[in-house]
Parts: C-alpha cells; structure tokens; sequence
C-alpha cells in the first residue's frame, strides 16, 4: 500500500498532525480486525473514515482513545501520537486522555440522569465544582449544539426524554464541555432519523472550525459534503486495510485505488 | 404469532384440571390460614408475650426477634453480596477462571439443604466462635444461607446495565469506581431489589437452619447475645409440640404470610419505581 503512505505523507507535511497513528493493527484474539493502519488527524479540518461494514473503523476509533482497554481479549499494536504524547503508553493517564480526545457513539448513549447532570456530572468528575461556573458551560454547550432553546426550561427532566437526534446532540454537548481537542465520531448520524440526521451533520460541520474530527460514516454523500481528509477502508484476507487516504476531493474525483473507484462510483461495497 | 389451540376435549380438560389444581392448592392453604387465623389477630396477639407455652397470649417477643434476626442476616449479607457482585460483574470477565469458580461455589451453596446450614451454623457461630445460641448466631447463619441469592440476583442486575453507558463514562474520562457508584448501581437496582426480596423471603420463612443457631427461647431479647425465636420456629413448635396451640399458630402463620405479601409487595414496587426511572426507558428513540 505505498501509494496510501505518499498520500499520508503528503496531508502532514501541510501541517503538523495533531494526531496520528503508525502502523496500528488491532486483533480481537485470533481474528484481526484491521492491520497498517497510518493516518494524520489534522486540527480544523474533518477527517471521514468510510467503508463497508465490518473492516474495522470503529474499533479503529476505539483504540485512539484507548475504549479498547475495556474490551476483553482485544490487543492493539503499532503506535499512536497526540502530539508528541504516545498514547499506546502502558502507563499514560487514560482519564486526561480520554478528556483530551471526545468520543460521540453511533447510538446515543445520555446517562439516565437529567439534562443538567449530563453535562455536569462528568465536569464534577474532572474538578469543576463551582456551580456558576457549571451553569455557564452547560449554557454555552448546550447553545454551542443548538440545543439550548429546545431545552432550556427542562434541563431538570430527564435526558432518555429526549428525542434520538436531540439525545445524539446532548452527548455531543457533554463531550464538548471537557473541551476536548479530538473528537472521535463514530457513524453519529446513522442510528437517527433523516432530519435528525441532517441537524447533526450541519452540527459537525460547524465544529470543525475548533476541533480536529475523524468521523467515520458509511454515507458516501455526507463524507463527500463535510469531510477535508478521507480514509477508506476495505475487507482483504478477512482484515481490514486502510486503501487510500488523502484530501477529501483527490480521493473522490481522482481516487488511486481501482476498489475506491469501484465504491465512490456504487459499484462496490 | 397466534397460538395453536388444542382441539383434543381430553388434553384440554387435563390441561385445565392442572392449572385448578395448582391455584387451587395454593388457594386452599391460604384460605385455611385466614379462615383460622383471622380470628386471632388483634393488636393485643401482635404486641403481648407468649403465655402457657404460647397456647394464649402472643407474639410481641417473637416478632421482634425475628426482626433482629432478618436485620443482622441482611445487614451482613446485603454489603458482602453486592460487594461480591460487583466484583463478578465488573471486575472478572464471563469466562475468567476465578469468576467461574465463584459462580459455581455459590451455585452449590444454594442448593444445600438448610438443615445443613443449620448444623455448620451451630458448629461456627455458636460452638468455635462462642455466640451460643443466639440471634447473632441465627442471622449470621441466614446470611450465609440468602449470599448466593443475592449475588447471583445483584450481578445479574449489574450485567443487565447495557455496555454503552460503561463505554460513554469511560469516553467521557470517568474512572471505574465513580462509573460504578453514580450509573451502574443506580441502574442495577432493581436487580438488586429482587435479590433482596428473595433472600428476605427466603430468611423470614427459614425453620431448621435456625432451630440449631438461635433457638427457641420466646422471651423479649435483651441483646444479640440472647436466644430469639422466630415466628417460623414460633408456628412450627405450636403445631408439633404444644397441644392446643392450634390456634395461635394459625394467627402467627398469618402473620407471616402478610408479612411475606408486603415485603414482596414493597419490592415490586420499588423495583418498578427505579426500573421506569433507569433501565426501561434506557432504549433509543
């Protein structure tokens, strides 16, 4: 896969990665989800990851923040790079990680507490205790999602209330209260109806401009309209592999690899 | 899927004279318990002692050593169960080795007789740690009775909390115990609550693990140390042992089975209140 590392070379030398991955693999006991995988994530830009089901983006999403700890039988290898800060680290502080690097669930996952305590329970966790201070972040992220004016009068109710979009933009509201620098996104809009789906897509549009995203997605269409940087995976030998990695309109008009052709075209996958 | 009726009047009439059978026994014993019992029951029988063997009088003492009993197995129990439960649920895989030998040691323990627990409760508690026959000597044996309930009920209740809200905590940088404390009890509660009504049901109507541990002293208790007599021993020895104690085991018998009605009672509807608070509702819309 050379032509995929000039490609990856290329997008870094533009600007410095803010995260990157080497050579990561992950197996789940024998079978190995996806190997080689080399990418950049670079800040303000949106970084899509498509595919077929079943190659290994989200377990990839998973090891970035290291999720992949709490699964059992579940081993990464290669290396990832926050910075300079190796990630892969056995002794890395993984709750300062996951503050750092946001994960958004292809379900939406709010705790079954309120609105407010969705937000501000995590916030607690990592030493914010004034309650004005908590207030005014709730405020700001809640607006920040565009969920303030839907909620604002019952932020004491509770958050499994609310409607499958406007729970996907919640726990996007509690990620981006831990101002994180990375947020990891996986299929964010596939679990919601096409009109939740919509608000949620223009919501990750507007996030790129403070954030460095990755946001995997089998929806060619939505790759095409919000992502800067494109990955594709694909299934070979039973693994999956990252084929072709680039700007976002390189891989769509002139892609390099005859399968991503295949795929953006319809043909495949 | 519509269910295929059995046409046969035979199969039908077997079927039907089963399902009598069954609420009809369970119908007759509680009938018998209320027609004679009912008469019984009055605040005096509840709040007075036992007189002439308990032939008259009633059951104040006895109610309150049952009490002390159920409070020290279940003070005891409830902590050492979740604790276990926790550490089975969230802290051994399904397949860990260490986990798998708990879960089939506790397997077993459930299905020892409780005679047994009696005579190894007798043998620890009262004879080589001293406590003689005594309510702590009966709790302590309870608890180890109502344990494997509780744990298995209460890990079932933490596994039943559905993966995405420990994988949402731990993406959110939230450390294991604050997950555990603040989402994964909460949740888990009502799985909690069955375990404890089950191990309290299984404790109040406990006999023969108590004969040998607390013992059938029906004074009022004057401190853990003492002997208590629990209402099941209290029914069972006026029915076997006391002549003309008929009716007063009757009203005692009653006694328990409200007793029984209204913890199960409670717990249902506390696990209802929690359940459509947490678990019920935690399903995508």
């Amino acid at each position: 896969m050379t032509v995929t590392n000039l490609d990856n070379s290329k997008a870094r030398t533009q600007q410095p990665a803010l995260m990157r991955t080497e050579q990561l693999s992950l197996s789940y006991g024998k079978k190995i989800a996806f190997e080689d995988v080399s990418i950049a994530i670079n800040q303000s830009k949106i970084t899509a990851l498509v595919g077929p089901s079943g190659c290994g983006k989200s377990s990839f999403l998973s090891c970035l923040n290291r999720l992949t700890d709490l699964i059992d039988n579940c081993r990464v290898t290669g290396r990832i790079f926050l910075e300079k800060w190796d990630v892969m680290n056995r002794n890395i502080d993984t709750i300062a990680l996951r503050r750092r690097v946001g994960h958004i669930f292809q379900k939406p996952n709010p705790f079954p507490l309120d609105l407010w305590k969705n937000i501000a329970f995590p916030l607690k966790e990592h030493g914010v205790k004034n309650r004005q201070e908590i207030d005014s972040i709730v405020e700001r992220v809640l607006k920040d999602v565009g969920l303030w004016d839907e909620v604002k009068d019952r932020l004491k109710d509770s958050a499994l209330a609310l409607s499958g979009g406007q729970q996907q933009r919640l726990c996007i509201a509690r990620a981006l209260a831990l101002e994180p620098e990375v947020l990891l996104m996986d299929e964010p809009c596939s679990a919601l109806d096409p009109i939740s789906s919509g608000v949620v897509e223009d919501l990750i549009a507007s996030l790129r401009q403070k954030y460095a995203l990755l946001v995997v997605t089998h929806n060619l269409a939505q790759a095409k309209r919000i992502a800067d940087y494109v990955g594709v995976f694909w299934v070979r030998d039973n693994r999956g592999k990252l084929i072709e990695f680039g700007e976002a309109k390189q891989v769509f008009e002139s892609p390099q690899h005859d399968l991503t052709a295949a795929y953006i075209s319809g043909h495949r996958g | 899927m519509k269910q295929e009726i059995i046409k046969s009047p035979i199969s039908t009439i077997l079927v039907w004279l089963v399902a009598v059978l069954v609420t009809g026994t369970f119908a007759w014993i509680l009938g018998d318990i209320i027609f004679h019992g009912v008469g019984g029951i009055s605040w005096e029988f509840l709040t007075t002692a036992p007189e002439d063997a308990g032939r008259s009088g009633g059951i104040g003492p006895i109610l309150v050593s049952t009490g002390l009993i159920l409070a020290v197995a279940m003070g005891v129990s409830v902590p050492l169960g979740v604790g276990t439960a926790i550490l089975l649920a969230e802290f051994t895989s399904a397949t860990n080795w260490f986990g798998r030998f708990v879960r089939r040691s506790l397997d077993i323990l459930a299905g020892v007789p409780s005679i047994v627990f009696g005579l190894f409760g007798n043998a620890f508690f009262a004879k080589t740690l001293g406590l003689g026959f005594s309510i702590l000597s009966g709790g302590l044996t309870l608890a180890c009775m109502v344990l494997p309930i509780l744990i298995r009920s209460a890990e079932e209740g933490l596994r039943g909390v559905p993966d995405e809200l420990r994988l949402g905590a731990a993406a959110l940088g939230l450390s294991r115990t604050t997950t555990l404390f603040h989402l994964l009890l909460p949740a888990a509660i009502p799985g909690l609550l069955v375990g404890l009504v089950l191990g309290i049901g299984r404790a109040i109507a406990e006999t023969a693990a108590l004969v040998f541990t607390s013992g059938y002293v029906a004074r009022m208790p004057q401190s853990l140390l003492d002997s208590g007599r629990s209402l099941s021993i209290h029914i069972f020895d006026l029915s076997m042992n006391i002549s003309g104690g008929d009716t007063n085991a009757y009203g005692s018998a009653l006694v328990l089975v409200i007793l029984l009605l209204m913890i199960n009672a409670t717990a249902a509807w506390l696990a209802h209140q929690s359940s459509s608070k947490y678990n019920d509702s935690y399903q995508f819309r």
